[in-house]
């Protein structure tokens, strides 16, 4: 990662404007959001929007065709064209044939994505941005910190500021009376433009429309006033019917700023009679920049589903914080990632796809039911394959690789922390990896690890076995919730195998892109996880339960090694998450909590893997709740707490904050204990708290509840 | 069809627009003639008023009505409606789930009335409000319309620190006079 790439990061996070604003409007998205789908089938909506949208993603050739034939008909030209230099030299010359010398513009992503101002500005021709959020960001020669809202990250002091110097002296910092300037000042602008540009958010092939969705209006006053009208549509707005544009037209209001319906929605089909009556030239141009190649992509095909409502930058953890402008200039935010790798170029998002912490907040609100998450998985795995991995990634994966090595390593780990570990935490690295534990103290290597600890447990010999599969920090820094796991199945009748050849799980691999590294190790558990013949192989760790479970298929299948797919499949099958397993012997009488117990107050942190990945939120808390805990939901109990895995140590300064936030709502419920399911978020969130010198315990429910039991 | 009204109203009322209902035409036109008085509609830049032709208006005489409210001009042109404060159309249709009026709005000036005044007076025909989007495109879509325009509520922005702001562009007044006996399409 550059050091600019990192300072730009810094100046995003220490810009208060900025976190203030994102922050408290992804706050109150949230809950807006819910709001505005009241009574609505979201899955069912977004299903439908998904389907539309990949149809039209698998027949652009088609629907482009049929578009232009019946946009034609009705006395539009189209230009359908692969490179955005065509669109740039299409409107000028178009302008200059027409005397044009001023233009009005309504939104348009895809204009922005071909830097369409500049060209035009460059050439002599005055642009002008008519959104009030894009208007204000032209003024101040600054790019868009957020798709829908672009000057989100100004305060009302600033913009009054950039008026009084662009503009007009004298602008005072009344959001209201900016507002009215920026209305008089760009009606001028509108009544003697001589050509419009708008963009497009659907186009509809069976009939040629375009339909343009503006809360302002002035994407009506830009298709109504000027005598010629452009439209840039990016071929990815194609869907083949009306009929489509229903569900976008539910979904992206609702999912964009929480409105049942923005302000105005114009479908526009052929052209209308201008002012003089006489008819408005209508052009309008698909423009292709790699879509068509992008959907004969079989893994990123589906990012042209996206309507750009910009939901995923709303929940985005990550995003709140640092807003826009680190992503670049155009497309921000996790499906910005995407489309920039591709509209410009996949090395441009080397750095941005660093970003993403893998949470899968986003995945849970997209109305194109886009693996946004997996899709940047996808990038770093062909960055990774494009450029090589780094020589300290290489040697780390080097090690991962041998497991002998990797777990003689972390043994020998244990004795060089002797002298900075104290209480079981590590508190100060030395030399340069002090900067990484600042903001949480690290748990220290465990004296013995589970695997060696096993052994010494005296398990009564059961018919019925199940496979433990530990993972690296259950291992090696929390073997206690290894064996609180061994404690409980044992209460069920249950013996518990542990397989010793198990190693790493591959997460931190696949995570940066290394799959051939997470291949082996998948293949190296498979071997393991398999020997024995069991119901179930659980996992007290849902990042490890999702590896097993989920991406060994997954990484297989991207290698094209079809031969591993069908023993990972049969592991896949086995594999539960430890709270699932628990519940089900619960519910089985297998297992029995102790009755009329009443405990202290608790509250639980959902873990990403857990929640969004395996859909396991409620089975913890069920268990907790039986055992006689009182619940006291935290706020947010759900968003990440920064850990993401090496992510922590990547991106120090990212992480730290969310953690902050975390340990903010876990103290504001009052509880005395934090439970959790992943040894990940325990490392994260009790290293936080013993920082903060905070009292609160921190707790795998496996721990929670191993004496819960009659 | 009570409950369809009551849903549009209260729809239309969360995002600020004003809706009134009257069972006849001139208990409605009374209204938007009281409502042009206090609006002090005048004959001079920025005062006049801008009625687009349309159904309502084939039931009265339209030189009568300019001859009562000074200002009130029924020749729409682009610099009368950039220099009216209000303007007045006819919507085609309702849409009760979100609130919202439709609109054939091929006809330039009726665009001109409801985009450039500051004040946008809609009438409807009450029984020409339907469910929901699916019902509308149903009943009229592209191929009926070359300009179809969705209007739900004022013109707003919330771009400078998020505050919620009515009329950047449009109208920062929708006022919705629905009226029985328009009928409408339905």
């Amino acid at each position: 990662m550059r050091q600019e790439f990192r300072d730009q990061i810094n100046t995003a996070l220490k810009n208060p404007n900025l976190t203030g604003a994102l922050g408290r409007f992804s706050e109150a998205y949230r809950i807006s959001r819910v709001k505005a789908y009241e009574g609505i089938d979201f899955e069912a909506l977004r299903t439908q929007i998904a389907e539309v949208k990949a149809y039209a993603a698998s027949h652009f050739d088609e629907l482009a065709e049929q578009f232009t034939k019946n946009a034609e008909a009705r006395g539009a030209k189209v230009l359908r064209t692969n490179d955005p230099q065509k669109v740039r030299d299409y409107i000028l010359n178009l302008a200059r044939e027409n005397g044009v010398q001023q233009i009005v513009k309504s939104k348009s992503m895809a204009t922005e994505e071909i830097h369409l101002n500049k060209f035009l500005e460059k050439a002599g021709i005055e642009v002008k941005e008519t959104d009030l959020g894009e208007w204000i960001i032209q003024l101040s020669h600054q790019t868009p910190s957020h798709m829908v809202m672009p000057a989100i990250h100004m305060t009302k002091e600033e913009v009054a500021e950039v008026f009084s110097q662009e503009v007009e002296a004298g602008q005072l910092p009344d959001i209201p009376k900016l507002v009215k300037f920026a209305r008089g000042k760009l009606r001028v602008k509108f009544l003697n433009a001589g050509l419009g540009i708008s963009g497009a958010n659907i186009a509809v092939a069976e009939t040629g429309s375009l339909v343009i969705v503006t809360n302002e209006g002035n994407a009506r006053l830009v298709t109504t006033l000027p005598k010629i009208h452009v439209a840039v549509v990016g071929i990815e707005k194609l869907v083949a019917s009306v009929d489509d544009v229903v569900p976008i037209l539910t979904a992206l209001p609702k999912s964009g700023t929480a409105q049942l319906l923005t302000s105005y929605v114009s479908m526009i089909t052929g052209p209308v009679p201008n002012t003089d009556g006489t008819p408005k030239q209508l052009h309008i141009i698909l423009m292709d920049n790699r879509r068509t190649e992008m959907a004969r992509d079989p893994k990123f095909k589906q990012a042209l589903q996206c309507i750009r409502c910009a939901s995923c930058l709303n929940v985005c953890p990550v995003f709140r914080l640092v807003g826009g402008h680190v992503f670049g200039k155009v497309y921000t935010g996790g499906i910005g990632t995407i489309l920039t790798a591709w509209f410009d170029a996949l090395k441009a998002s080397d750095e941005i796809q660093g970003l993403c912490i893998q949470c899968g907040n986003c995945v849970e609100v997209c109305p194109g039911k886009i693996d946004i998450p997996g899709l940047i998985l996808e990038l770093r795995r062909r960055l990774a394959v494009e450029q090589g991995l780094s020589v300290t990634q290489k040697a780390a994966f080097a090690i991962v690789n041998n497991r002998k090595l990797f777990h003689g390593m972390l043994r020998a780990a244990k004795l060089a922390q002797k002298p900075v570990a104290r209480g079981g935490f590590i508190r100060h690295l030395p030399m340069f990896l002090s900067d990484l534990t600042d903001f949480r103290s690290l748990p220290a290597i465990a004296e013995t690890p589970f695997r060696d600890r096993f052994k010494a447990i005296a398990q009564p010999k059961q018919k019925e076995r199940v496979v433990f599969y530990a993972g690296c920090l259950v291992d090696f820094a929390y073997p206690e919730m290894g064996e609180a796991v061994v404690k409980i199945l044992n209460k069920a009748g249950i013996e518990v195998v542990f397989p010793e050849e198990q190693t790493c799980c591959g997460a931190p691999a696949r995570y940066s892109g290394a799959y051939e590294v997470a291949a082996q190790n998948a293949a190296d558990n498979l071997k393991a996880l398999l020997k024995e013949d069991v119901q179930y192989v659980v996992s007290a760790c849902p990042t490890c339960t999702v590896a097993l479970k989920h991406d060994f298929i997954g990484t297989f299948e991207s290698l094209g090694r079809t031969d591993n797919l069908p023993e990972a499949k049969q592991l896949a099958a086995k594999v539960i998450d430890f709270s699932s397993l628990i519940k089900k012997l619960v519910e089985g009488g297998r297992l029995k909590l102790k009755a009329g117990q009443q405990l202290d107050k608790i509250t639980y942190h959902d873990s990403c893997h857990l929640k969004r990945t395996l859909n396991a939120h409620q089975p913890p808390r069920e268990l907790l709740k039986q055992a006689g805990y009182e619940l006291n939901e935290m706020y947010e109990a759900d968003m990440c707490c920064g850990m993401g895995g090496s992510y922590s140590l990547k991106l120090p300064e990212i992480s730290a904050p969310i953690l902050e936030r975390k340990l903010k709502n876990i103290k504001e419920t009052k509880a005395e204990l934090v439970a959790m399911d992943c040894p990940g978020c325990v490392m994260q969130i009790r290293g936080g708290l013993d920082k903060d010198g905070s009292a609160v315990q921190v707790k795998h429910t496996a721990q929670i509840l191993v004496d819960a039991f009659e | 069809m009570s409950t369809i009204f009551d849903t549009f109203k209260a729809r239309a009322e969360a995002v600020s627009a004003e809706v009134h209902r009257f069972p006849t035409k001139p208990e409605a036109l009374d209204f938007i003639l009281q409502f042009l008085q206090k609006e002090n509609i005048a004959d001079a830049p920025e005062a006049y008023a801008a009625w687009a032709d349309c159904p309502f208006l084939s039931s009265f005489d339209k030189a009568q009505l300019a001859g009562r409210v000074p200002g009130l001009k029924f020749e729409v042109t682009r610099q009368i409606a950039a220099d009216a404060r209000v303007g007045i159309s006819e919507l085609d249709w309702g849409i009760a789930n979100t609130g919202t009026l439709v609109q054939d709005a091929a006809a330039v000036e009726k665009r001109l009335v409801s985009t450039l005044p500051i004040i946008h007076i809609a009438l409807v025909g009450a029984n020409a409000i339907v469910p929901d989007l699916g019902a509308l495109l149903a009943r009229i879509g592209p191929r009926q319309a070359s300009y179809l325009a969705f209007i739900t509520g004022p013109s707003r922005t919330a771009d400078i620190e998020r505050v919620l702001t009515i009329g950047v562009h449009g109208p920062e007044r929708l006022v919705i006079v629905c009226v029985d006996e328009l009928g409408g399409a339905n």
